[in-house]
């Protein structure tokens, strides 16, 4: 999958899930502020990427995935 | 000191309408809500005969991460209990600032349950499972979402109690008002309706099998009853104290004379007699009434031989010569299991404002033991101030609640 690719893919499934404007998702944004996730939430965006692209973000990763182009870069190495 | 407790609001979400002007005109006419699902008949299923509901789209009036908590039972309860906390006056600043209560009958979340572990099975990831599998997952899904949607403060818990469930939450809501521990209580009954939640109610028989004729299947009392049809959806009413409800200046609607409970102590499936005689007689005396002023009695019959055959005879020798008119809103509604106690409590109450008495659906001929009630198979034009509402369920569970209008 291209880059531009995953980008729009990942921005619009996120979107549609946790209901905000895909325009909000940018690479510099905060991913839980942006969706507005709590801890649960945090489980379902989880669960969406590893159905959607079946890549698990594994615990430990995921302090480390602050924004959207932290997770961008995340998955695309995991696509390669 | 004692004190009175009478209903201030009613929601319904139903297979007979989602609104009580809805529900009331289905019940003077007579609507049936029951439907064979082809779906069912894929599934294995001896009789894909079922009420026929639609789930309530919450988007745009919950968010997500509300919904996502929410099983089918639990959108139904929340549209049931949105509409009658609106007719009972009481909007969010009241609940924010005063101590109410919630009571809900509700005694499975199959769906939820199911759809969780095929994914488990599936895919042997748990997180797979989502957020929202375990709090929809539990018997107290609907008062947990319930409690945080309305931030009730007041008391918080489901009552499983089977088919008796709803009336049950009723009867306890109004003992806890009754002896000054809450003022208002929100109860109510919730029922599921897919196919999962019910499989293996199907799989002992318990169903009708007329399937040719759908609006025909459910008979409480008729002599060719075959058995039950399952429904569902969710009831909501908003009891409360008289003091409190004047106070506020509350619509009161009608006023909830007594509880009666008991159980068989007997047989896991089949009903006997004595226990739910004895839910009636205690209620009857309990409501301080000379049975003669009881004009209407909403009966549990579900259209299974045995249940309606004992409930006949109960009612029979606790009514002795007093004959008010029997009738069983399960001809329209189907079986609607932990709903069923609320909402027939909303179902008589509707009949009661409006002095008619529904048909009994498809009670073409009496067996030799409803030929002793007095069932009318035509609506009843009548006006009538107090009735009696009995719900049993598995387990020999028995609840009766009397209410009066006002």
């Amino acid at each position: 999958m291209e880059r531009s690719e995953l980008i729009s893919k990942v921005n619009s499934v996120l979107a549609e899930e946790f209901e905000v404007e895909e325009s909000v998702i940018t690479p510099d944004a905060n991913i839980k502020e942006t969706l507005q996730l709590d801890s649960l939430s945090l489980v379902d965006m989880v669960a969406l990427i590893e159905n959607t692209f079946g890549v698990k973000i594994v615990g430990s990763d995921m302090p480390k995935i602050q924004t959207f182009g932290i997770l961008y870069d995340y998955l695309a190495e995991r696509m390669k | 000191m004692e004190r009175r407790v009478v209903i201030t609001g009613m929601g319904i979400y139903s297979c007979l309408g989602k609104t009580l002007d809805e529900v009331r005109d289905s019940l003077y006419t007579g609507k049936s809500g029951i439907i064979f699902d082809p779906a069912r008949k894929e599934m294995g299923f001896r009789s894909a005969l079922t009420a026929k509901l639609d789930i309530p789209d919450l988007k745009g009036e919950l968010s997500r991460s509300q919904r996502v908590y929410m099983p089918e039972e639990a959108k139904y309860a929340y549209v049931a209990t949105r509409d009658a906390l609106k007719q009972a006056q009481l909007d969010q600043d009241y609940l924010n600032t005063h101590e109410v209560g919630l009571l809900y009958g509700n005694d499975s979340s199959a769906d939820a349950v199911v759809k969780s572990v095929d994914i488990m099975r599936e895919k042997k990831d748990t997180t797979l499972v989502g957020s929202g599998a375990i709090f929809q997952s539990m018997n107290s899904t609907v008062t947990m979402n319930l409690g945080c949607l309305f931030k009730l403060k007041g008391i918080n818990l489901t009552v499983s109690g089977a088919c008796a469930s709803g009336s049950h939450a009723i009867g306890l809501g109004a003992l806890l008002i009754r002896d000054g521990l809450q003022d208002i209580v929100v109860c109510g009954g919730a029922q599921e309706v897919n196919p999962f939640s019910i499989g293996s109610f199907d799989g002992i028989s318990a169903f009708s099998v007329r399937e040719n004729e759908p609006t025909k299947a459910s008979r409480p009392f008729d002599r060719d009853r075959d058995g039950l049809v399952p429904g569902g959806g969710a009831a909501t009413v908003i009891i409360e104290s008289y003091e409190s409800a004047v106070k506020r200046g509350a619509p009161i609607l009608g006023e909830i004379l007594s509880y009666g409970f008991s159980a068989n102590g007997d047989h896991i499936s089949s009903p006997n007699v004595e226990g739910p005689s004895r839910s009636l007689q205690m209620a009857i005396k309990r409501s301080g009434l000379d049975i003669k002023e009881i004009g209407y009695v909403n009966a549990h019959a579900t259209s299974t031989h045995v249940g309606d055959a004992n409930e006949a005879k109960a009612i029979a020798a606790v009514f002795g010569d007093h004959k008010p008119e029997v009738t069983s809103t399960k001809g329209q509604t189907g079986h609607e299991m932990w709903m069923a106690g609320a909402s027939e409590v909303i179902y008589s109450m509707l009949m009661m404002k409006n002095d008619f008495i529904a048909a009994n659906l498809n009670f073409e001929n009496p067996d030799e033991d409803s030929m002793h009630l007095n069932i009318p198979a035509e609506r009843v034009s009548k006006h009538f101030d107090v009735f009696l509402s009995n719900s049993f369920g598995f387990g020999g569970t028995n609840s009766t609640l009397i209410v009066k209008n006002l």
